[in-house]
């Protein structure tokens, strides 16, 4: 449970922060409904979510959130166009089989999407793959290259890119630091992209 | 509001008046329409109720029993004598709080245990309906229902729930009445029944109809009874609602009451033994005819045929909370079938939690003790409740 006023992870927070009280919300990856739980209860949301594994969406749906259990690459070419004001993709990205179909069912189903994901070109990743020669492990990435379900990681210039093909307006781009402080990226995608090691992006379509 | 009234007059069959519980008789005004065309009134409707009712009327579920379940959901069966086949879900205290809900379960419409089916009379020859009974439909069941809950004077259920056949009737009045129900709970069911499920029914309808007693339904007017044949259909049944898994844990190839093999065509293995006994004390509480017409109302439902064959056109613009709880090991509905009423809930916008349970029990997981099922179960009904008491019921929420 997640009372009012409690405070959660702070990527969960930088995206809530985004998303405006009352609006009708799809969590992607929703794990135990933590986020969603805490939209429910401050922002009085609308919130669906997915979730692939069934301990997630047993735990969500015991504390009352409505839930399925599934996953986006397969599960949201079902639903009609704009019936979301938000979709949130959070940290799920980089797990897709195909990012960039599921991208653009985002914005096909919702005005808007919040996708955050770990930032492949962050210092830290390429001093690991650059200077080291491995690919890199740390907190954020905690996966060996052998067991990770990471499968298509991305850098935020990668990740703008893909915006820009798909006709996608970037609001917002908020950035976390190693530390966890958030930091505006507007200024420059090349501090953004050297120092996020979360990236949070609020998009719309244009 | 009333569609029926409390039957004292005794046109009732006598056997099925006798047994405990709630018996009325309704549609006495205004006959109803069933799809086959035709018309029934003033007919008998058994069905069972506990807890209260609350003083706004707004506290009532109602469950929708299986094939071959019955109005006896959490009280000792009139009958056999055994615990209520939803015992272990339903009563003061339990996932479906009775000492919170006032739960109402009717026995279908061509049933068997005191609604009308083809063992009560027809007014016209005096003997029992047999094969002349109209071929019900799960949407007739749900009218019949609606007519219950008209009779007692309630607008909105607060909630519908069912599995297997009972999980059919609940997407029925999800899709049939979105506005007298809150929230619809659809266990381990489908939207339409496959090839297999169909097979398997045949199966079990042509045991019935080839035991020389049946003789063309009409066993009751000449005093037989086709058990023989109905004891085969329920084996056969019972293999379906179980697991590979389950009878070998329980069974395996051990012997019943020997040691050793004895060459002949006894039950000699467990298994047998067991399905024997499923099937014998079956034909003691259940009538042949009706399992015919109820199997009958399973093969025939399809709920994306009457939707122009697009099952998210059964649900458009529906402001009920759905609930879909699939079990991985049930082959008869499997999780499969259960996510196509998801995807088609999800096409109409619906608001709708699904969860697969992780069980080997087969297809009666859901009758079993299966503590994350009812977990989740109690969840969404607490979670469902909330909004209800709220007044959230549009589809758009807070919108």
């Amino acid at each position: 449970m997640v009372p009012d006023g409690k405070s959660i992870r702070v990527d969960l927070q930088l995206i809530a922060d985004m998303i405006e009280p009352h609006s009708r919300v799809l969590d992607i990856g929703c794990g135990d409904g933590i986020l969603l739980e805490y939209l429910v209860q401050s922002r009085h949301v609308d919130g669906r979510g997915i979730e692939l594994s069934a301990e997630g969406v047993n735990a969500s749906i015991s504390t009352g959130l409505s839930v399925i259990q599934g996953d986006a690459d397969a599960d949201l070419k079902d639903y009609p166009d704009d019936v979301f004001d938000y979709v949130v993709l959070s940290q799920t990205l980089q797990a897709m089989v195909q990012p960039k179909v599921v991208l653009g069912h985002l914005l096909r189903i919702s005005k808007r999407a919040i996708v955050s994901f770990p930032n492949f070109a962050h210092w830290r990743t390429r001093v690991s793959l650059g200077l080291l020669g491995r690919m890199p492990v740390s907190e954020m990435l905690p996966y060996e290259w052998y067991d990770t379900p990471n499968i298509h990681f991305c850098t935020i210039r990668d990740f703008v890119a893909l915006c820009r093909d798909l006709d996608i307006e970037i609001e917002e781009l908020k950035i976390l630091d190693t530390n966890g402080h958030i930091r505006l990226a507007s200024t420059s995608l090349f501090s953004a992209n050297l120092f996020g090691e979360q990236a949070v992006f609020l998009l719309r379509k244009k | 509001m009333t569609a029926g009234k409390d039957s004292t007059d005794d046109k009732v069959d006598v056997a099925t008046e006798a047994l405990p519980g709630h018996h009325v008789r309704l549609a006495t005004e205004k006959p109803l329409a069933l799809d086959c065309g035709l018309e029934i009134s003033d007919f008998p409707v058994a069905f069972q109720t506990y807890g209260e009712l609350n003083a706004d009327k707004s506290n009532a579920i109602m469950i929708c029993h299986a094939l071959t379940g019955d109005q006896f959901v959490a009280d000792t069966h009139p009958l056999t004598g055994k615990p209520g086949w939803w015992d272990l879900m339903v009563g003061p205290g339990k996932t479906i709080n009775t000492s919170r809900y006032f739960v109402i379960c009717v026995n279908i419409l061509g049933g068997c245990m005191g609604t009308y089916g083809p063992k009560e009379t027809n007014p016209e020859t005096g003997n029992p309906w047999g094969l002349d009974f109209p071929v019900i439909t799960i949407s007739d069941m749900v009218r019949c229902q609606a007519l219950v809950v008209d009779h007692l004077g309630i607008d909105k259920l607060f909630s519908v729930i069912g599995g297997s056949m009972g999980g059919m009737q609940v997407l029925e009045w999800g899709s049939m009445y979105p506005g007298r129900v809150f929230s619809a709970v659809c266990i381990a069911a489908a939207a339409f029944h496959t090839a297999q499920n169909i097979a398997f029914h045949e199966v079990g309808r042509q045991a019935i109809m080839a035991d020389p007693e049946w003789v063309e339904g009409n066993y009751l007017a000449q005093g037989k009874n086709p058990t023989k044949g109905l004891a085969v259909a329920r084996m056969s049944a019972h293999i379906t609602y179980l697991s590979d898994q389950a009878l070998h844990r329980k069974f395996g190839r051990r012997l019943q009451g020997r040691d050793a093999l004895s060459y002949g065509f006894d039950a000699e293995f467990q298994v047998e033994s067991y399905l024997r006994h499923q099937g014998i004390t079956f034909v003691d509480r259940f009538d042949a005819n009706s399992y015919l017409y109820i199997t009958r109302a399973m093969d025939y439902f399809d709920l994306a045929a009457k939707h122009d064959g697009i099952l998210a056109n059964a649900f458009k613009d529906t402001p009920v909370r759905f609930c879909v709880i699939s079990f991985t090991g049930d082959w008869l509905y499997p999780t499969e079938e259960n996510r196509r009423i998801v995807h088609a809930l999800n096409a109409a916008a619906a608001n709708v939690s699904f969860a697969e349970v992780k069980s080997d029990k087969g297809h009666d997981a859901f009758l079993l003790d299966e503590p994350e099922f009812h977990r989740v179960l109690k969840g969404f009904l607490d979670g469902a409740i909330e909004h209800w008491s709220n007044g959230q019921s549009e589809p758009g929420g807070a919108d």
